[in-house]
């Protein structure tokens, strides 16, 4: 390692590294003394002396009830947030739902958000070329008929007629040559979806009921508008927005969409599915696993806070939340139906919400409670074992326990 | 039986009805609680053996008096057996998946022992069992017969809360007239000639004349004549039988069913028989578990649960009298449903489908289920939360004297509150002067206690002379005096700097008193706000609180890594009174300013005037405060670069951002870099000397310091006026049909927006312009460039516009139909239609616009009401999810069962408190490093200091301990 510095030598290197510092630690002090062209060795043990008292103070102590912190850190600036459901995240075209609502939510982990979104970015091919990312708006977004061309009702001939605009097919379909092709496909959607024989003469088709009548007539319009002929049911519109790239400091074309299919999405051609994520933690679980889950839940709640100016929040404290919501390895919700509600403990469960129930079933299964936790101690009246509760204090001089000063580390 | 010393574990489990009769301390007979003389009747529900309430009176059971007896448990012999409410979907389940004759579990040994397993596993793995069962439940269910003993089983109905039927299918009463019409031929179908006797024979494979025998009615078609008959007729000739099954008989039902079995089902067997879930026997609850009040006029009140024994036992003896006389069994059968529902009500008085209890009052009866449940509940409101001695509440008020560390106690409080004293040869003359002063001299004491353990309480008559007993060995319960460590607390505790420890000054008046930069943690004002103090019983957790929980250890907040305490509001305007512009101060001024503080000398000074006086800045005496080694460099929210070079303020200056709360950057460096007492001294002085400098230059703000010239007033009219015109101009491109709109929105959502944005743009021109018009000593302008309160949008509302009035983030629009009050035209989608604000605070509201405003302010109230209690419950979810959280001496965080959840704390075991968010680098490498080469300490023991090797003794008290403290080391030593 210490090829890099010319003046680290071995002698330096082996002081520094006897103390037990972090890499990226250790690193900085090599740098720095590089950059002062080399110390003598007591003033490296000193340097690193001093920094490992340092990195020893800012690390978390034994016994902190980091838990409790945690879970305050996070509860506490729950009282600033707005109740304000609706408001444009970041991109002014989707509603998303925010403040104390989507904090809610996020805990609960609920398995459809109340607006589920996507953000979806692309492959560079696709990314900075605005009718290449329609491509790929083109395979997401639903296309519903209504897009597509005009349908008009003909009640006194009981059929429908679809009149199909061409430069739209051409333009939703840009890797099909021919229009008719198309429509052909569109037709037999048709047909699939309601049941029906259509006509088709170029652009326009024709279907009707089999047998004439005026509710069916009407049905069928109903049923056919909301037929999807390309794209994902559940992605209802996508906006393509032009942001800078982190990675290659360039722009690019970023799609968000209303609705989330993750899946699905992320077999999408062109979609970089390694950047691309759902705030549905449920469909990121799904798809890409618990790892990704907890991570997205870290950025979503995250993203919450900053978005109501609370991102002084530090993101330790998101990180054992969704730390522990993950760490059976699936996603469990916080409170009764989850992390609360499967404590060993009886006694926790029961303090915490439907007693009687949890008493009963403890009953019949004949349950013991060893009484580990925080809330059982305090029920029973013990010390808890955290904090300076797990601390045995003894009490008494060395001497009078017959013992000699044990000699100090350092 | 002996009562434990310590809790080692709960075991939950059903009791045997046999254990209720060896733990009773008597049956129960008599429905009576006391005779007419006022005692209480034997083998009554006041049985003296249950208990004693009553001072004075002994237990008949175990000889001790009320308050030593925690009671006994006594019982009821119930005439018939009862279901338990609480286990009937349990008993639903048993019945059904366990067989009617042998009792044995409908599984097949492979099934059973796959369930097993199953559950087994799960339990292992921690996880939820209850799926498990559920499958062994519906696939036993499945089994028509026993697979067992083969005898036939049937379905199960449960009728809520406590009746069970059993199902049987039956041949229907009227069977011969189902087979005769469904012979018929069916009108609808001309092919259709319907069926003949001989067909139907045929079609059957039955003898025609056992056909004719059934046709008229004199062959009972069972078994399996009636499938046969069922299939060639596609006709259903069953009916339903309904077959109710009393609690015995379920009760021998269960008796029969073997432990192994039942184990399958998630019930452990050496705890919990299932039958143990019919009560045969009702245990009494202790007269300590339901005390009865006297009332002011001698009557007696008692509990609701001894009301509903009452009930139990009346209703016990009227159906064993029944009995006994051979009553008709309908009556049994109703006694017996009405002891059910009065057992059921008495475990558990809010049964859907059963009507409540009640009161004679007409008030439900709170039984035992209730007592249990809830916030008030026995768990959350007894057990997790507990009433303590030692505490105090009072209004809280401010006294910027008291170093934050401090509270003020009102005498009467402290004389209430006791601290412990061990009487040693050291403290004798002491603690007998406490004792001489009695209970209501001020540091006196209230109690005694000899070394034989006896409790003596000191009073007015005998303090004189208990004093002179008071020896080594002795205990003195003193008052609290100056200097104790008390733990103080302002409701609602949302997180942990809402309790700290306060060392106690007893002072006059009736309020505690607490220095005003303590107010951001606790967030407390002073307009009423109470405030709870808890005096520390234990010599450990004194030691505890002084070293964790004192104000100064909580300076930076876990949250964000930063101080939360530092100056706030007036404190701010003076500090940026005293070093804006670096006004100068002549000697007599600049003793004044730090007069409050513990400088005692004046520095250099700056230069001298005209007049050959010397002179010292603001910024010169604001550098008095700061330790001489500090180095600072940033910029402050006003927006001019702040510098500190070796503790002296070069330019810059100070506000918020240097020393307020929330992050002030001199007070977290002073924190972080230096020590808590240090912060502490420096947040002490700040205050102080911001306060002499606000009161020097004089602070004050009155409605002239929001006017604005008239000329600026019109300019702000003509700034309003156009955006009226561009609103209007919007409006007839809309009516015209001719708006584009934004993608995703309608052309109505996109009208809205549009005007939204012009009039906000009006109203932040009218700021503008408002704001070109204050000086730049205007207090309110002060105050909002120095972050001490308000902001410079108040200022706009109050000297510009008020702007837009907004319900759920849009115009107003609700009211009328298409309109928002009737004095607008219907439709009218002008600005001042739909609640935008052209006056000003200061200028004044229209009715109209008031009422809109009104509007905007009632939704901010709601909001607040709602989120209140959503985040409230947020938060108990949170805390109780992760409060078993604690990080471990190996780095992990783990939860109190050795789970790991995290490897390292945040993934770099950097702990929250002491690196803000914000941080990348907390460590500052070059500049450790450019310390030790150039050695630039005063001393070795600095040196040795900032090398790490010798830490800073731990400061325990204001008075005393090292470092900085009041007394300046005048040789003042703590006491204790």
């Amino acid at each position: 390692m210490t090829e890099e510095y010319e003046y680290v030598t071995d002698d330096i290197e082996a002081i520094v590294e006897d103390y037990e510092l972090p890499e990226s630690l250790l690193h900085r002090i090599y740098e720095t003394i590089e950059a002062r062209g080399g110390v003598d060795l007591d003033q490296a043990d000193e340097i690193a002396h001093a920094i490992h008292s340092r990195y020893e103070d800012s690390r978390v102590e034994a016994h902190d009830p980091v838990g409790t912190v945690s879970a305050q850190s996070i509860g506490e600036p729950g009282t600033q947030m707005t109740m304000n459901t609706f408001h444009y995240a970041g991109v002014a075209e989707i509603d998303v739902t925010q403040g104390l609502p989507r904090l809610i939510e996020l805990v609960d982990a609920r398995k459809t958000p109340d607006t589920p979104m996507m953000t979806v970015h692309l492959e560079e091919e696709y990314a900075e070329n605005r009718e290449r990312a329609h491509e790929v708006v083109w395979q997401m977004e639903a296309t519903k008929i209504l897009a597509l061309g005009d349908i008009s009702t003909n009640v006194a001939d009981m059929i429908v007629q679809v009149d199909l605009n061409e430069d739209t097919l051409a333009e939703r379909w840009p890797t099909v040559d021919s229009v008719d092709t198309v429509a052909q496909e569109i037709a037999e959607t048709i047909e699939d979806a309601l049941g029906v024989s259509t006509r088709r003469s170029e652009t326009l088709i024709e279907f009707g009921p089999e047998e004439p009548s005026y509710r069916r007539l009407l049905q069928l319009v109903e049923e056919l508008r909301d037929i999807v002929f390309k794209g994902l049911e559940d992605i209802s519109r996508v906006v393509i927005r032009k942001e800078d790239n982190e990675q290659t400091d360039g722009e690019e074309f970023v799609l968000y969409t209303e609705g989330s299919a993750f899946g699905d999405v992320l077999s999408i051609e062109g979609v970089d599915a390694s950047r691309s994520t759902s705030n549905n933690i449920h469909e990121v679980y799904r798809n890409l696993g618990v790892e990704a889950a907890r991570e997205t839940i870290i950025n979503e709640t995250m993203e919450t806070l900053k978005e109501q100016g609370l991102d002084d929040v530090n993101i330790r404290h998101l990180m054992l939340v969704a730390d522990i919501m993950t760490n059976r390895g699936e996603i469990e919700s916080i409170g009764r139906h989850g992390i609360s509600g499967s404590k060993d403990s009886v006694l926790a469960r029961a303090a915490f919400e439907v007693t009687v129930n949890h008493l009963l079933d403890a009953a019949v299964h004949g349950e013991e409670d060893d009484l580990d936790g925080v809330i059982e101690n305090v029920i029973v009246g013990k010390p808890v074992s955290i904090g300076t509760g797990d601390v045995a204090l003894r009490m008494g001089s060395i001497e009078a326990d017959g013992g000699t000063p044990e000699p100090s580390d350092d | 039986m002996q009562t434990p010393k310590e809790i080692g574990a709960i075991q939950f489990g059903l009791m045997d009805p046999e254990t209720y009769r060896d733990m009773s301390a008597t049956k129960i007979i008599t429905a009576d609680t006391y005779d007419d003389d006022g005692y209480p009747i034997d083998m009554g529900l006041m049985d003296p053996r249950l208990g004693v309430i009553d001072p004075g009176l002994e237990c008949r059971t175990c000889g001790s008096h009320s308050g030593s007896c925690n009671g006994h448990f006594g019982h009821i012999e119930l005439a018939a057996p009862v279901i338990h409410v609480g286990f009937t979907k349990l008993i639903r389940r048993l019945l059904r998946s366990t067989c009617r004759e042998c009792g044995r579990l409908s599984l097949t040994a492979e099934e059973q022992d796959e369930f097993r397993d199953g559950l087994q596993r799960n339990e292992e793995l921690g996880e939820d069992w209850t799926d498990v069962l559920k499958s062994a439940v519906r696939q036993a269910r499945k089994a028509s017969r026993c697979p067992h003993c083969s005898a036939p089983q049937h379905d199960i109905k449960h009728e809520k809360p406590t009746t069970y039927y059993e199902v049987q299918d039956v041949l229907a009463g009227d069977y011969s007239e189902r087979i005769a019409s469904a012979m018929q031929p069916d009108p609808d179908d001309e092919d259709d000639s319907g069926m003949s006797p001989s067909e139907l024979a045929e079609e059957s494979g039955l003898d025609l004349s056992r056909v004719n025998e059934i046709l008229s009615g004199e062959f009972r078609p069972v078994g399996e004549d009636r499938k046969k008959l069922e299939k060639a007729l596609d006709a259903d000739l069953t009916e339903e039988d309904m077959n109710k099954l009393m609690p015995s008989d379920i009760r021998d039902w269960f008796e029969d069913i073997p432990d192994e079995d039942i184990e399958t089902l998630g019930i452990d067997p050496s705890r919990s028989r299932p039958e143990w879930m019919i009560l045969t026997v009702l245990p009494v609850p202790p007269v300590t578990a339901r005390p009865s009040i006297t009332l002011d006029n001698g009557q007696r009140s008692e509990d609701d649960l001894t009301h509903k024994l009452v009930d139990i036992i009346r209703i016990n003896q009227r159906f064993m009298e029944n009995r006994e006389a051979g009553a008709p069994q309908l009556i049994i059968e109703d006694l017996w449903e009405l002891l059910q529902y009065h057992v059921t009500t008495f475990v558990d008085n809010e049964i859907s489908g059963t009507p409540p209890a009640r009161h004679r009052s007409g008030r439900p009866l709170k039984t035992l289920s209730q007592r249990l449940k809830g916030k008030e509940g026995r768990f959350r409101g007894s057990l997790s939360g507990k009433r303590v001695n030692f505490s105090a509440r009072t209004v809280i008020s401010p006294d910027p004297t008291l170093s934050l560390n401090e509270v003020g106690v009102p005498e009467r409080v402290a004389r209430e509150m006791t601290q412990t004293m061990n009487v040693s040869e050291r403290n004798l003359d002491r603690a007998q002067q406490y004792v001489r002063n009695g209970p209501e001299g001020h540091p006196g004491a209230n109690y005694v206690k000899r070394p034989d353990g006896r409790r003596l309480k000191v009073t007015e008559k005998n303090c004189e002379e208990l004093a002179e007993k008071i020896g080594v060995g002795w205990e003195v319960n003193r008052h609290l005096i100056d200097g104790d460590i008390v733990i103080f607390n302002r409701q609602p505790s949302l997180h942990r700097m809402s309790i700290m420890a306060h060392e106690v000054v007893v002072m006059p008046y009736k309020t505690f008193r607490l220095n005003t930069v303590v107010c951001p943690p606790y967030n407390a004002d002073f307009d009423g706000d109470e405030m709870n103090m808890h005096a520390l019983q234990t010599e450990e957790s004194r030691a505890e609180a002084r070293v964790l929980m004192r104000v100064q250890e909580q300076l930076l907040s876990p949250r964000f890594g930063e101080n939360i305490i530092g100056a706030i509001q007036d404190h701010i305007s003076g500090t940026y009174l005293l070093t804006n512009g670096n006004p100068e101060f002549t000697e007599t001024q600049a003793l004044d300013l730090l007069r409050a503080t513990s400088i005692d000398t004046l520095p250099e000074p700056a230069g001298e005037s005209d007049d050959g006086e010397p002179y010292w800045t603001g910024q010169q005496l604001f550098s008095e405060l700061l330790p001489d080694d500090l180095n600072l460099e940033f910029t402050s929210s006003a927006g001019d670069e702040v510098v500190i070079e070796n503790g002296q303020l070069i330019s810059g200056t100070i506000d918020e951002d240097a020393v307020g709360a929330f992050g002030g950057e001199v007070v977290d460096t002073l924190a972080k870099v230096h020590s808590k007492t240090r912060a502490r001294v420096f947040v002490n002085e700040v205050a102080s000397l911001a306060m002499r400098a606000i009161m020097h230059f004089g602070f004050s703000i009155g409605i002239d310091d929001e006017s604005i010239p008239q000329a600026a007033n019109e300019q702000v009219d003509e700034a309003i006026a156009s955006a009226y015109d561009r609103v209007q101009e919007l409006i007839e491109i809309y009516e015209a049909g001719e708006l584009e709109s934004l993608p995703g929105r309608t052309v109505d959502e996109t009208l809205e927006m549009k005007i939204m944005q012009q009039l906000g743009k009006a109203r932040d021109s009218a700021g503008e312009i408002a704001e070109d018009h204050f000086a730049d000593d205007n207090p309110a302008v002060v105050m909002a460039r120095s972050g001490a309160r308000g902001s410079m949008l108040n200022l706009t509302q109050m000297a510009g516009c008020v702007g837009q009035q907004a319900v759920r983030g849009e115009r107003i629009n609700r009211g009328y139909e298409g309109r928002t009050l009737s004095h607008y035209q219907p439709n009218d989608l002008s600005a001042e239609a739909h609640g935008f604000v052209e006056n000003s605070y200061r200028g004044g509201l229209t009715p109209r616009e008031f009422f809109f405003h009104a509007m905007g302010g009632r939704e901010g109230l709601v909001d607040t009401a709602v989120r209140t209690s959503k985040s409230g419950y947020l938060q108990r979810r949170l805390i109780n999810a992760l409060s078993e959280l604690e990080a471990q001496y190996d780095g992990t965080v783990r939860d109190t069962s050795g789970t790991v959840v995290q490897f390292e704390f945040g993934e770099d075991g950097t702990s929250p408190v002491k690196v803000s968010s914000s941080e990348d680098n907390p460590i500052d490498v070059e500049n450790i490093a450019d310390r030790i080469i150039d050695a630039e300490f005063d001393s070795e023991a600095e040196k040795e200091e900032f090398l790490g090797r010798k830490k800073l003794p731990t400061n325990i008290s204001e008075y005393a301990g090292p470092g900085l403290d009041k007394a300046q080391n005048l040789g003042v030593e703590s006491d204790d």
